[in-house]
């Protein structure tokens, strides 16, 4: 089993056909979707009659679709300003600071990863009913904020740890003041982790159901509406929107390998 | 300079950890305070005096128990040849398991209920080649469930066992074999216990995430298969039933925190303190 072992060994061999039985299981789901979102019947239809764009069609001719997609693109986009803000300055205080109750502030940090989302989707959703603030869109911005806070953090905290402090203090020597400091020299260094955070921060609230369930009302986000379509009416709409999320997946891989954080792996190889 | 400095940091935190006060710990904090019923513990009794309740709350740890278990034997593997692999093959496996793991979870529900629905692939397959005449029930099981949460959840098993075995020093395992060990007693006394960190992490993770599961148990299940975060939602949305949602949500926050801290202790494993 160690890696110097023979190259033809049975040991290896088997573990070859393994682990490729299990690449296979991860993949074959997000392959097989291809074929059913260009597919021209009217069902579930194996092997596919013929192709045609009319899911994509549907989807970006449909209100209801339309309006959900608009509804998580605002809903993400608040999310990420608002976590990546709150948790770039946590961050800071996280790596720079020594405070009484920091071990505290770290638990908290760490928290909303640890806690089901469904509690803390119940628990908001209580409060928020008695507020009468369910159904608003900011509402569910303020729920997702909390489960992306924990996650900006985990990714600008690292980079945070590594940048070099004498930089900071020898722009402040040269007469900036600390935040023109931080503004000038820290973040355009620690950026690439800024912006993994921020990508994680927005992906996490676009793919976020739970939360949206209790919070969106009678509003509809893309999950929810995705959702709802998979267990009322298994249309093949929904496949054309998992191929254009697959397609969203694909462009986030390659453009965390580029910045070469955030993908939570791969970032000491650069 | 110093007191400044504490100032600053503290400052810095406050409008996060106020955020998170204002809107995380207060509302779980009233949660907890509806479950108690004003100091009568009504929704406890009555979750102790009907054996449903424990029933899913057993189902919940078994299923959870299942989907870990498989994310350890299918993961293991794969982290190991994701560590040892050369350039290509590690880049291809690396695919294989980020891919997935940045696609939405709908998706990937959705993807495995057209894979073993009635009409699915793997039912037309099988009639195809003749090995059944009438499509099987594969969808809206327990079967169901578990190969759904294995897919969604086995990469939060890898990531952490292959940042651990990337960082093993092959020298060891080299002396190992040159004192005379075989390769399975390198595997078994070296490179497992270096290894056991990263295993730690994921299995606690992958066990606290399939516990409060709810997207996939609750499509690919159908209804049929019962789990804590699934029984809560309809608590709460579907019968207004907020005291006893409250109280499951309570048993369900206090189980994950306890296997939190145990697995915790068992081995404090790196990467898990955020800043």
């Amino acid at each position: 089993m160690s890696p110097a072992a023979s190259p033809l060994s049975a040991t290896r061999l088997f573990l070859v056909l393994f682990v490729a039985c299990v690449c296979f299981f991860l993949m074959a789901p997000i392959v097989l979707v291809f074929p059913l979102a260009f597919s021209s019947a009217q069902y579930l239809q194996f092997p596919t009659p013929g192709w045609s764009l009319q899911w994509f069609e549907n989807y970006f001719g449909s209100l209801s679709w339309m309006s959900a997609t608009v509804t998580t693109l605002k809903i993400a986009l608040g999310t990420t300003l608002l976590s990546t803000l709150l948790g770039t300055a946590l961050a800071f205080s996280l790596v720079r600071g020594s405070y009484p109750g920091k071990a505290l502030v770290n638990a908290l940090t760490a928290a909303p990863i640890i806690v089901p989302n469904m509690v803390i989707a119940v628990a908001i959703y209580g409060w928020f009913a008695q507020l009468q603030l369910v159904g608003d869109w900011y509402g569910v911005v303020v729920g997702h904020t909390i489960y992306a806070i924990p996650f900006v953090v985990m990714v600008v905290a690292p980079s945070l740890r590594t940048f070099d402090e004498s930089y900071e203090l020898a722009a402040m020597g040269l007469g900036a003041s600390r935040l023109g400091a931080i503004w000038h020299v820290t973040l355009p260094q620690i950026r690439p982790a800024l912006i993994s955070g921020a990508f994680l921060a927005f992906i996490t609230s676009f793919d976020e159901l739970v939360i949206a369930l209790f919070l969106a009302g009678s509003n509809f986000t893309l999950p929810k509406k995705m959702f709802e379509s998979i267990v009322f009416e298994i249309d093949p709409t929904i496949a054309a929107v998992s191929v254009l999320q697959i397609a969203l997946a694909a462009l986030v891989i390659v453009l965390a390998s580029r910045f070469g954080v955030g993908t939570g792996i791969g970032r000491d190889n650069q | 300079m110093i007191a400044r400095q504490h100032r600053l940091a503290l400052l810095t935190a406050a409008p996060a950890v106020l955020f998170l006060a204002i809107f995380f710990l207060f509302p779980v904090a009233r949660l907890f305070s509806l479950s108690f019923d004003g100091a009568s513990f009504a929704p406890y009794g009555e979750l102790v005096r009907d054996d449903f309740y424990a029933f899913v709350v057993g189902e919940t740890f078994r299923i959870g128990a299942i989907v870990t278990l498989l994310s350890v034997l299918l993961g293991y593997p794969l982290a190991f040849a994701l560590a040892n692999s050369g350039r290509f093959w590690s880049t291809v496996i690396l695919i294989c398991v980020l891919l997935p793991f940045w696609t939405s979870m709908l998706v990937r529900t959705y993807a495995w209920m057209v894979l073993l629905g009635r009409n699915g692939i793997i039912n037309n397959l099988l009639m195809w080649l003749g090995l059944t005449e009438r499509p099987l029930q594969l969808l809206h099981n327990e079967t169901a469930v578990i190969i759904g949460m294995l897919h969604v959840l086995m990469p939060f098993f890898v990531f952490p066992v292959f940042a651990v075995m990337r960082r093993i020093d092959k020298n060891l395992l080299l002396a190992a074999e040159g004192l005379g060990a075989s390769s399975w007693a390198v595997f078994k006394e070296v490179y497992l216990p270096l290894t056991m960190p990263g295993i730690v992490a994921g299995v606690s993770l992958v066990f606290i995430l399939a516990i409060g599961f709810f997207i996939t148990p609750a499509l690919l299940g159908g209804g049929r298969v019962m789990m804590a975060a699934i029984l809560i939602e309809q608590e709460v949305r579907q019968f207004l039933n907020w005291d006893l949602g409250a109280a499951l949500s309570v048993v369900l926050l206090l189980t994950t925190l306890t296997v939190y801290a145990l697995i915790n202790r068992l081995g404090r494993p790196a990467g898990r303190r955020l800043g």
